[in-house]
């Protein structure tokens, strides 16, 4: 027996659909290590994969959800978390998880974000960012860092970005947190907090696209690209992301806003029983 | 318990059907002339333990109902053209995963913005063709508040019968009309529930092929745990891309309305038996064609009515039969001529097909599709 299953039972291939494999992300893709931190969790959490509905989107991001051995939904391009309000909304015994990414979340579904984290449903949301349109060949994201060359900026992006965590801090996100892919145990806890919190999480990981973004702007492979992780985080986890807006390196890592506010959900149940309640007297 | 009468709006009677069909979850997105749907739901929903919610646009409303219908409730929506039209691409996920889902639409001017406060017929061909690729899909078209009750009922149970996205269809006029309403007693009203996995079933597949072409759907937490996409997708419910498979997925969805006809065609006739000269309207128009067609025949002139209460798919066979020996079609319509192409389609040269249409927000007296026909008839 070797070390690694001696200090955990964990094995990833107990929540994999084995059958689909091999899967078809690229070599050095970080969304294998995000779905493995998440399946980690979801493990360490003891939840039924019955009882676990997991929703993406379209993109790299939306594909993962169909490898693991839940119920698992693949919507339309941008919607996952209006696809998770209803479900969750309907049905809130489940554990509902949305695998998003930068694309999907902060571009097309831009609108969606805010009001999920306003709304303060029970969701958890993983944005995976790797700054850049993969599914489609290329194309600048919301996330793309400045000067960055892709399919569409061949003169280098000249748009600023946005940090998606500050940005669901404002719209009311009730738990927000961002970890790297490089730092996979940092990152399983990071997503139990968020799933164990009650409210609306947001978590952004930091992923990295090798084959067509990194290697297009001389970034390296993915070892290179994951170890330049730990140069541009600030693990202080405290919620003092240097403000910098328009350069997403140097952002502060690990559970950067927590807040009491009333499960969006929970409070609507609890009126529709006292309206109930009192029709009834 | 016995039935009851009520004087109702058109939109509150829908909300109310919604319910009795068992409805238990709605998001919307307001729009003028549907919004009265929307406020009597969020009225009506947490008395039955369901949920109202409002969101952000219509795009994210129908999302919102495909989830909760996936996750086994009754779910509907309520919009009006522009937001029928956002709702499109969702549209196209729910016919393409099987979905259960209601959609109301209440039609208004337009195109664009258009006029809100308007009637108009004018989504008849994008409820249809709206959203992209081959798909099927259900659409009925109530023409007074009455059936507005009784086709909400009928489009969740035809919904959940056919695991289809169902459009109620009907315009302005009708959504804010108030008329006498006959509620049956709840417990006469026929509900539809949709064939449920036990979640033991095994090597269950998702989408597998049965007799009537419907398969069983497993919910959540039962423990079959399936993948739904939007991808064309084998009986497992996972992609492919391989040609014979994915014809046969998409043939299957298409043929499952086309085969089950004899459930879903529903068409008023009115004294076609012997008519030189028919007229096919739906909704409002039709209702001013009921009154042209007595006229008319108070003058001796044959003229009958088809009216297509399931309007997609459409009463082709009925409008064949209705039509095989007059001289004469006239289709009035409050647009600038959509539903006259289907039947130019069906008549195929068997009689003239004239139009009379209309798209200035008002609607078509029966006074002008009376003189119609007098001039279609004296024209022979």
């Amino acid at each position: 027996m070797n070390e690694i299953a001696r200090v955990s039972d964990f094995d990833v291939k107990d929540y994999l659909r084995l059958n689909l494999m091999p899967h078809f992300m690229c070599p050095g893709c970080g969304h294998g290590i995000a779905l493995r931190s998440l399946l980690w969790a979801v493990h360490e959490l003891g939840i039924d994969r019955n009882r676990l509905a997991v929703v993406c989107g379209i993109g790299c991001s939306g594909r993962t959800g169909a490898y693991v051995d839940a119920n698992t939904f693949h919507t339309t391009h941008g919607r996952p978390l209006a696809f998770a309000t209803g479900l969750k909304l309907a049905r809130p015994d489940l554990t509902v998880v949305v695998i998003t990414g930068d694309g999907d979340c902060l571009a097309i579904g831009g609108n969606h974000l805010i009001h999920a984290c306003r709304r303060n449903l029970d969701i958890t949301c993983l944005m995976l960012n790797n700054e850049i349109y993969g599914m489609t060949g290329g194309q600048v994201s919301p996330t793309t860092t400045a000067t960055r060359v892709t399919s569409t900026t061949p003169t280098g992006n000249a748009e600023p970005t946005f940090d998606a965590c500050k940005l669901a801090d404002a719209a009311g996100a009730s738990f927000v947190g961002r970890e790297v892919t490089r730092q996979a145990p940092a990152l399983k806890n990071l997503i139990r907090a968020a799933i164990e919190h009650d409210g609306f999480s947001f978590v952004e990981v930091m992923s990295d696209c090798t084959e067509i973004y990194g290697r297009k702007n001389e970034l390296g492979e993915s070892p290179e690209m994951i170890l330049s992780q730990k140069s541009d985080m600030v693990p202080d986890g405290l919620g003092n992301a240097p403000d910098q807006p328009f350069r997403p390196n140097r952002m502060a890592t690990g559970i950067l806003a927590r807040h009491a506010r009333p499960e969006y959900g929970r409070t609507y149940r609890e009126r529709s029983a006292e309206l109930r309640a009192g029709t009834e007297g | 318990m016995s039935s009851s009468l009520h004087s109702l709006q058109g939109n509150k009677a829908c909300a109310l059907a919604a319910i009795a069909a068992g409805c238990r979850f709605f998001a919307g997105y307001p729009i003028t002339p549907s919004s009265e749907i929307a406020e009597q739901m969020s009225r009506e929903l947490p008395r039955v333990d369901g949920v109202f919610v409002q969101m952000e646009d219509e795009i994210a409303s129908l999302a919102a109902v495909i989830g909760a219908s996936l996750g086994g409730s009754k779910a509907m929506t309520a919009t009006s053209g522009p937001g029928f039209s956002l709702m499109q691409e969702n549209l196209g996920f729910a016919a393409m995963t099987e979905v259960p889902c209601v959609i109301i639409n209440v039609m208004r001017g337009g195109p664009s913005t258009g006029m809100p406060t308007k009637p108009a017929q004018g989504d008849i061909m994008q409820a249809r063709w709206g959203t992209h690729g081959d798909h099927p899909i259900i659409v009925v078209a109530p023409a007074s508040v009455q059936e507005v009750y009784a086709e909400t009922i009928r489009a969740f149970n035809l919904s959940e019968r056919f695991r289809v996205p169902v459009v109620v269809l009907y315009d302005q006029i009708i959504a804010h009309l108030i008329e006498t309403v006959e509620l049956p007693p709840k417990d006469s009203i026929h509900t539809v529930e949709r064939k449920w996995a036990s979640g033991t079933e095994e090597g269950f597949k998702p989408y597998a092929e049965t007799d009537d072409l419907v398969p069983v759907m497993a919910r959540p937490g039962d423990g079959h745990r399936l993948h739904v996409t939007g991808l064309t997708h084998t009986e497992d419910g996972f992609p492919t891309q391989k040609p014979d498979l994915a014809s046969r997925a998409l043939n299957r969805i298409l043929d499952k309305i086309e085969r089950n006809r004899a459930e879903i065609d529903k068409v008023e006739q009115i004294e076609t038996a012997d008519a030189g000269t028919v007229i096919v309207a739906v909704g409002i128009a039709a209702r001013a064609a009921r009154r042209a067609v007595q006229t008319l025949r108070g003058e001796g002139i044959r003229a009958g009515l088809v009216r297509p209460v399931t309007l997609w798919p459409f009463p082709d066979e009925a409008l064949r039969a209705a039509t095989a020996n007059a001289r004469n079609v006239l289709v009035p319509e409050m647009n600038a001529g959509q539903l006259i192409h289907e039947v130019q389609r069906v008549v195929g040269g068997r009689a003239r097909v004239s139009g009379l249409n209309r798209v200035d927000g008002e609607p078509i007296p029966p006074a002008a599709i009376a003189q119609k026909v007098r001039e279609l008839v004296a024209d022979e």
